[in-house]
């Protein structure tokens, strides 16, 4: 052992951060990391005490869940890397539809593999497009997006006569969400997918760290040498094709393509990665939390049907619930 | 000495570069040896952080050529001056607070493991073997936010090593760290140092250069001034190097002859708050200079802000002319006519992304409203009187106030609260961070408000500049008042020095 200088000595012998590090130390538990699993068991543990007669615990309603949730998974984990960058896409809900429109012209137009490409190609624009304007012109992208969210969601209703446009092709339809695979519905495989490389990317690849490192702090991932401008421009792309996938899986669960599709999907998106534990700053982000952010979000939705409230009624409680996790995630 | 002759670590020769046509650095030389620590100064404005940020690739040359360890470089970016060997040690630190001190250390640069994946254990275990061969003791897993500056800054060094920088420039170091840290600081550079490692060190304050340095290079206007070892040159000539002229001594004291009689404009008596301000008495006078010594924690920057009204008194009372105030919220001191130059300019005295001007009128909309609106032309103008009162060099007062130099930054603040016509100024730190012309204007700012009446109470950790404008100071020791000694009655700086110590003489 050399020589070891104990220099500025602010947590004398048990070293610095000690304190509030150890994760299950006595008094030391730092729980605001897990309220949303802690959240997602309460709630879930209530409505089964609650609805458990009611149907609540029977595999097709848990499979219910999953299901409608998965559209909303996908977008969310593409956000997850956006909101971690300290960057925002409103765009993503009317992207999807826009998508679900042009892939769906495309098909009945040129065919399956057309129509796939056409509905990726709305994804690559617009995401060019966000993230040129972000990096490039340094406009920030709530404006950015926001204006995009008019953009997009004006023309997929322009070029369709806000009529919806059936798709025909039973591949597409089975592919993009309409198909099961054995017991399990496509759909949900697909979100799987994307937590799935979501995850991995944004905790295990030097561009998941080069994204939290300019969220958490752009100047001094500037100065070490990252690329800011280009992971900003990356993680709107992202996220703008990976809405595209998802109005894809709207347009071939619903047989159709329809510029409502999508639509108010941003915010359901952002409150489940905001639940999920990602900084709204930027610099810290979990897509499993992601995840559970967005399966609780889908648990309160259920729960709140079964309950026989009404639409109305679901939107206050599950604002009310929402506001509540995210105060209680906050730290201090 | 006989000097060995050592191999040059950097060779930067002819250096010019203009901003907008603004010559900023003009044919300017500068050597670092290897294993030298070399300590580089100037004013406000002289080209120290241009010609830095050259060296670390940030800027582009316009002319000139940098060699390093002998070798001829082109420093197009960030990453060839990394891969040159060229670290930084920001004065604004340079890393990302979520991360743990590990990733920041990788960042760019992280270890991969099975598959490509980042492998974070085998960066920890990398960022251990840095810190030992630093023999420091920093847990390499803990997260940046939860721990001091003094540990930034190691991380920070470690991250350079790591990357096996044989060049390291530290900017302004100590700033920020108690006295022990910055002792440690200095230990650790001097190991650094024998290993072969050159260090760039920009300070303001003398005794560090003397203590560290081999040899000073000065710039002044963007100019090469002054290369030569510490052993050749007197603080007065690094002083005049750097200004640009003799200094009528701002540092001697000047007795002021204060009357002392009648009713003290502040009176605190008995003053407790929190578990720092445990008993604190004084009165002040129009035209007195009271300054408060004592070491860090003794309760200083706490006193400043209880008599401020942020944070809230516990027991005792505040008296203004004679007359018992409740000094309950900022507002409330405000319009007592109490004004406060905080500790932390950057985070406390300004908005740093709001104009020079905004910043001036902050405190001042009240007086220049118009109705319900905002009377734009007088506030122009009043802001253009106080930026001329102070000196502040700024070129266009609607330009954002971060881009000041850290000297005009700190006039802008001060002129921000004179704005007010305070009559109770609460200085802390005035002078932290800036070079020795703006802390002699600064110093002879606080001699005129006090001649103009005005009574001042300076906290300072600099003794000199405490006993240069002090008439009366105030020793505080874990919260209570030790001391109040005359001006006249301290002899020296050691005998306040001791003092403070609580060495009894």
């Amino acid at each position: 052992m050399s020589r070891t200088t104990s220099v500025p000595p602010a947590a004398p012998s048990s070293g610095p951060g000690a304190s509030r590090k150890i994760p299950l130390g006595l008094g030391g538990f730092d729980w605001h990391r897990y309220v949303i699993y802690i959240g997602f068991v309460v709630v879930f543990l209530v409505f089964a005490a609650l609805l458990g007669d009611r149907g609540f615990l029977s595999s097709n309603n848990l499979l219910s869940i999953l299901r409608q949730t998965s559209t909303i998974t996908v977008i969310a984990v593409a956000m997850t890397y956006v909101i971690a960058c300290a960057e925002i896409d409103l765009s993503v809900g009317s992207v999807a539809g826009l998508s679900s429109v042009v892939s769906a012209m495309a098909v009945s137009n040129w065919g399956l593999v057309p129509g796939i490409l056409a509905g990726l190609g709305v994804g690559f624009a617009v995401g060019a497009i966000n993230g040129g304007l972000v990096s490039m012109l340094n406009i920030p992208s709530f404006l950015v997006t926001l204006g995009m969210l008019g953009i997009a969601a004006g023309v997929a209703q322009w070029v369709t006569g806000s009529a919806p446009v059936p798709i025909l092709n039973d591949t597409f339809n089975l592919m993009f969400g309409g198909g099961d695979i054995g017991p399990i519905p496509g759909r949900i495989v697909w979100s799987a997918l994307f937590v799935a490389l979501g995850a991995v990317v944004l905790a295990k690849t030097r561009f998941g760290r080069q994204v939290l490192a300019t969220g958490g702090n752009r100047i001094a991932a500037e100065f070490t040498g990252v690329n800011t401008k280009k992971i900003k421009f990356q993680v709107l792309l992202i996220s703008s094709v990976v809405a595209a996938i998802a109005g894809m899986l709207y347009a071939g669960r619903l047989q159709s393509g329809r510029f409502q599709w999508g639509a108010g999907d941003e915010l359901s998106a952002i409150a489940a990665v905001i639940l999920g534990g990602t900084s709204l700053f930027g610099g810290a982000g979990s897509v499993i939390g992601t995840l559970f952010g967005a399966l609780l979000i889908g648990l309160i939705n259920n729960g709140l049907i079964l309950l026989g409230l009404d639409t109305s009624q679901q939107q206050v409680i599950r604002g009310a619930i929402i506001i509540l996790a995210v105060a209680l995630a906050r730290k201090r | 000495m006989t000097a060995e002759p050592r191999p040059p670590a950097v060779t930067m020769r002819g250096i010019c570069k203009a901003f907008d046509g603004v010559r900023v650095l003009q044919d300017v030389d500068f050597d670092v040896l290897q294993g030298e620590i070399h300590a580089l100064a100037g004013g406000n404005g002289a080209g120290k952080s241009t010609l830095m940020k050259i060296l670390q690739g940030v800027y582009s040359l316009d002319a000139g050529e940098i060699s390093i360890a002998g070798e001829p470089v082109k420093l197009g970016s960030i990453h060839d001056a990394r891969a040159a060997g060229v670290g930084m040690v920001f004065q604004e630190f340079s890393l990302v607070p979520s991360f743990t001190v590990a990733q920041n250390i990788f960042l760019t640069t992280e270890p991969k493991g099975r598959g490509g994946l980042l492998d974070d254990k085998e960066a920890a275990r990398r960022a251990r073997t840095v810190f030992q061969r630093m023999e420091v003791n920093v847990d390499p897993n803990a997260k940046i936010a939860d721990l001091g500056t003094a540990y930034w800054q190691l991380t920070e060094i470690a991250k350079a090593l790591a990357q096996d920088a044989k060049v390291l420039i530290m900017d302004e170091p100590t700033a920020s760290l108690a006295k022990h840290e910055a002792d440690a600081l200095f230990e650790l550079a001097g190991r650094l140092k024998v290993e072969g490692v050159s260090i760039i060190y920009i300070s303001h304050r003398m005794d560090e250069i003397y203590r560290l340095a081999d040899r000073i290079t000065i710039l002044r206007d963007g100019r090469w001034h002054l290369t030569e070892a510490l052993t050749d040159v007197t603080p007065e000539q690094i002083v005049e190097g750097i200004v640009g002229r003799q200094l009528e001594d701002a540092l001697q004291y000047r007795d002021r002859s204060v009357v002392t009689g009648g009713v003290p404009l502040l009176e605190a008596r008995g003053l407790r708050s929190g578990s720092r301000v445990r008993d604190v008495s004084f009165s002040l006078h129009p035209g007195e200079i009271l300054g408060i010594a004592g070491l860090m924690g003794s309760g200083r920057t706490e006193l400043a802000r209880c008599l401020f009204g942020i944070d809230k008194l516990d027991a005792g009372e505040v008296l203004l002319r004679g007359d018992v105030v409740d000094l309950g919220d900022t507002r409330k001191a405000i319009s007592s006519g109490v004004a406060l130059i905080p500790e932390d300019r950057r985070k406390q005295g300004l908005v740093l992304d709001h104009s020079v001007r905004d910043n001036l009128l902050l405190p001042l909309l009240g007086s220049i409203r118009r109705g319900l609106l905002l009377d734009d032309r007088r506030g122009t103008s009043l802001a253009r009187a106080l930026i001329e009162r102070f000196t502040v060099k700024a070129a266009n007062p609607s330009r954002p106030v971060r881009l000041l130099s850290g000297g005009n930054q700190q006039k802008v603040v001060i002129a921000k609260w004179l704005g007010t016509d305070p009559d109770v100024l609460v200085m802390d730190e005035p002078t932290a961070g800036v070079d020795i012309g703006t802390k002699n204007e600064i110093l002879g700012m606080i001699r005129e408000l006090a001649d103009a009446g005005k009574a001042v109470l300076l906290i300072s950790s600099e003794y000199p500049e405490l006993l240069a404008v002090s008439d009366r100071v105030l020793v505080l020791r874990e919260g209570r008042v030790v001391d109040d000694l005359a001006r006249e009655s301290i002899p020296d700086e050691e005998h306040l020095q001791l003092a403070v110590q609580g060495v009894r003489t």
